[in-house]
């Protein structure tokens, strides 16, 4: 590697030992994942075909090649996905020879179990269905790309972040986490997940995508699209509810910042359709990413916090 | 906040990925202005952005208070906001041309020392904060002992609120000659003291246009251009292995590699090598930096590491270089904070985690507990409840090769683990607590055992 060094020599304050910061966070993950394959006995990837869990994938091939990923792929799937993020889900499944899980919504409301939500966003509905395959598979450590700076309730997350047997997130009974010295005991039942991506930023995301050359579904890069305004947000028109009649749909130059639940995930406008165009357009962007495009998060204060509570990713 | 400056301008890619990481703590209480500053800090460097503002704004006025509380941007947990506390460490973001940073938040009173020795276990740079009007108090002294226990290279006071004492001089260097004796008598290498004042902005990004007599540089200047990084030449250099990759497909059939991160100096290919606690030798013949291959990688990458012969290593050994090996023990001494609610106790049967390894462990003796504000000594206090800081005798089921914490933060550094409820207990630094031979003067009754 030609980058390692970072080039200081107009500053003059860092040794040519110090490393970049995309580096450092690089090789940061590479030892969570590690640690991960040295201490548990069956671990998970949650892949949703998003930037954050593809990023996910990429640091995992790297840790362990040249020998295969010590790990299969869970997909929670709403059954509101956007069509390009689940071909891409599974043309990297075959490319790397993964092995992918799916726990669907979609199934639990066919059968019953779930029932659909007034306003139609099926967001809060994966807990239930992540966390039956958790237990069905015995999965005991889950690979989740959270970032710390995405929410001020994930601000407070470990790294290795431990879960009862019903997923449940208690913030008051963290373990501390001191040097990079990561605890995952945990009981029968119980379960870890873990965030090699805690201490990423949306640009740092970006940035490492960039540097690194990895594909991402194209909807990420500015594309027309017929959308319709709800809640401040760019929606796209579709079977999963929208529009309403009030609502009235137009085609817009828009690319998404998140994929997530369609019926919840808003397009933002840009013209931004390479990569450096996008890195250029989030360093000037005066919203956070999940204020500009997930309308589940703006309910309440603590929205995040009491979905992480009862499971959630 | 009555920040008038414009956000930054966004920087181009390349400088985006040119730029180090910094990881500091900052410790300290509402009272110190603690919250103005990172709130300064995060919102000059564009940090805040426009809807965090707005549902901070909103929350506020839902309070009652006029201007946006800027605590509300850290304090994430609803226990928090109901409180109104900093309970947990917040991890925030920010970056500048020159760096990315990453700010470990920590509470600063007395009942949250596990929390600020958790922020400070990763950090390069500790800000103590401290009010121009109080001087150094009793809360500042802690801050600098643990800055000084957990050997944070850096130490930056902050004298706070100076616009309050008018910007006087006398005021700033009385403080910073008190606080620097005392934290260089406690062993921390470089104190850097600069007078500020959060609120009205002055020598936090910008300089001060109301202190002439201050000629060093602002807070954010300090922290871009601190260095991060250690001369590799003195350090131990040492691998714990993580994981042993195996392909065994068609296409490598004997390819076997040592997956770890360097945890202190730098390995080479060629360099003869020991693996402990085997006492094995061999060489290194390749380095694999993710993918690419290189003759040299140091801390903290990560890295595969292929030897010459075929030796038996597995995770949780560690690979040091042959003529700098570090001796095997059995017996620990070493100070620790507790971290977990239940006391720690002699007799106590643990788990004991360093670098890669877990071993079984027991608690022999706790000779003595240490009350940071003053550091007077508590001999045999027979138990160490959440938040003590305190000297322990540990005998391992295994022999371990631990350096001194002092050598190297990585691997003289330990967790406790209780083995019933998987608990983190104790975080453990092997060796003399402070880095001076005769660093203080122990009020209470000194019976020997030695800080």
């Amino acid at each position: 590697m030609t980058t390692t060094v970072a080039d200081v020599s107009e500053e003059g304050t860092d040794s040519p030992y110090a490393l970049s910061h995309l580096d450092a966070l690089e090789s940061e993950a590479v030892h969570i994942f590690r640690e991960v394959a040295g201490e548990f006995e069956r671990p998970v990837i949650l892949f949703s075909g998003g930037k954050d869990s593809i990023v996910m994938l990429h640091l995992a091939l790297k840790a362990f090649a040249p020998a295969a990923v010590p790990f299969s792929l869970l997909h929670v799937d709403t059954g509101h996905n956007f069509p390009e993020v689940l071909e891409y889900r599974d043309r990297t499944v075959k490319k790397h020879g993964l092995r992918l899980h799916v726990a669907s919504v979609q199934d639990y409301i066919d059968r019953g179990a779930l029932k659909e939500r007034p306003d139609g966003t099926r967001n809060p509905l994966q807990t239930v269905p992540l966390t039956e395959k958790i237990q069905a598979e015995r999965f005991d450590a889950v690979f989740g790309g959270g970032r710390r700076d995405e929410e001020k309730a994930r601000a407070k997350e470990r790294v290795f972040s431990l879960r009862d047997e019903f997923s449940q997130w208690d913030p008051r009974r963290q373990r501390p986490e001191l040097w990079n010295l990561y605890n995952g005991r945990h009981a029968p039942g119980e379960h870890v997940r873990v965030f090699p991506l805690s201490n990423w930023t949306e640009l740092d995301v970006w940035q490492y995508i960039a540097r690194e050359g990895i594909e991402l579904p194209e909807i990420y890069f500015a594309h027309e699209r017929e959308v319709f305004q709800r809640a401040g947000m760019w929606l796209t028109a579709g079977e999963w509810g929208g529009p309403k009649e009030s609502e009235s749909v137009e085609t817009r130059l828009v690319r998404y910042r998140t994929v997530g639940d369609m019926s919840c995930t808003g397009a933002v406008d840009s013209d931004a359709t390479t990569l450096d165009a996008v890195i250029t357009e989030i360093a000037a962007s005066r919203l956070t990413e999940r204020g500009a495009t997930r309308a589940d998060d703006k309910m309440s204060e603590a929205a995040m916090e009491d979905r992480k509570r009862e499971g959630y990713f | 906040m009555t920040s008038t400056t414009e956000p930054t301008v966004p920087l181009s890619v390349e400088q985006l990925s040119a730029t180090t990481l910094l990881r500091f703590a900052t410790a300290g209480s509402v009272d110190d202005g603690k919250s103005t500053l990172v709130g300064r800090l995060l919102h000059d460097s564009k940090s805040v952005l426009t809807d965090q503002l707005e549902a901070v704004e909103h929350a506020s006025r839902n309070r009652g208070q006029d201007t946006p509380d800027l605590a509300l941007l850290t304090d994430g947990l609803r226990a928090e906001r109901e409180q109104g506390i900093t309970i947990d460490v917040a991890y925030r973001y920010f970056a500048t041309a020159r760096r990315r940073f990453i700010l470990a938040d920590t509470p600063g009173h007395v009942q949250y020392t596990r929390n600020m020795v958790t922020g400070a276990s990763t950090a390069e740079l500790t800000v103590v904060l401290v009010d121009a009007r109080n001087g150094v108090v009793e809360q500042t002294r802690r801050h600098a002992a643990i800055a000084a226990l957990l050997r944070v290279p850096h130490v930056v006071l902050a004298v706070n609120k100076m616009d309050l004492v008018e910007y006087k001089e006398s005021v700033f260097a009385a403080i910073a000659e008190e606080f620097t004796a005392y934290a260089s008598e406690l062993g921390v290498p470089e104190i850097t003291a600069i007078p500020i004042s959060a609120l009205a902005g002055d020598n936090v990004v910008d300089p001060s246009a109301n202190m002439d007599w201050y000629g060093g540089p602002t807070f954010l200047e300090h922290l871009e251009t601190v260095p991060v990084s250690h001369d590799l030449t003195t350090c131990h250099a040492r691998l714990p292995v993580q994981y042993v990759i195996r392909p065994q497909t068609a296409e490598h059939p004997d390819y076997r590699g040592y997956a770890g991160q360097i945890a202190a100096g730098a390995f080479r290919v060629g360099e003869s090598v020991t693996v402990l606690p085997s006492g094995r030798t061999s060489r290194i013949s390749a380095i694999d930096l993710l993918g690419e291959p290189v003759d040299v990688a140091w801390t903290t990458q990560s890295v595969t590491v292929l030897l010459e012969d075929d030796v038996d290593i597995s995770r949780g050994d560690l690979l040091v270089p042959t003529k700098d090996a570090p001796a095997t023990t059995q017996d620990i001494e070493a100070t620790v904070c507790h971290v977990a609610d239940a006391p720690l106790t002699i007799g106590h049967r643990v788990l004991l985690k360093h670098g890669t390894r877990t071993v079984k462990a027991l608690v022999k003796d706790i000779p003595s507990r240490l009350t940071l504000d003053d550091l007077s000594l508590h001999p045999h206090p027979g138990h160490l409840d959440a938040n003590d800081i305190g000297r322990v005798k540990i005998r391992t089921a295994e022999p371990l090769p631990v350096d001194s914490y002092a050598d190297s933060r990585r691997t003289g550094s330990f967790i406790l683990i209780d083995p019933s409820d998987g608990t983190t207990l104790t975080a453990g630094m092997v060796g003399e607590s402070f880095a001076s031979p005769e660093p203080v003067k122990a009020e209470a009754d000194d019976d020997g055992w030695d800080f």
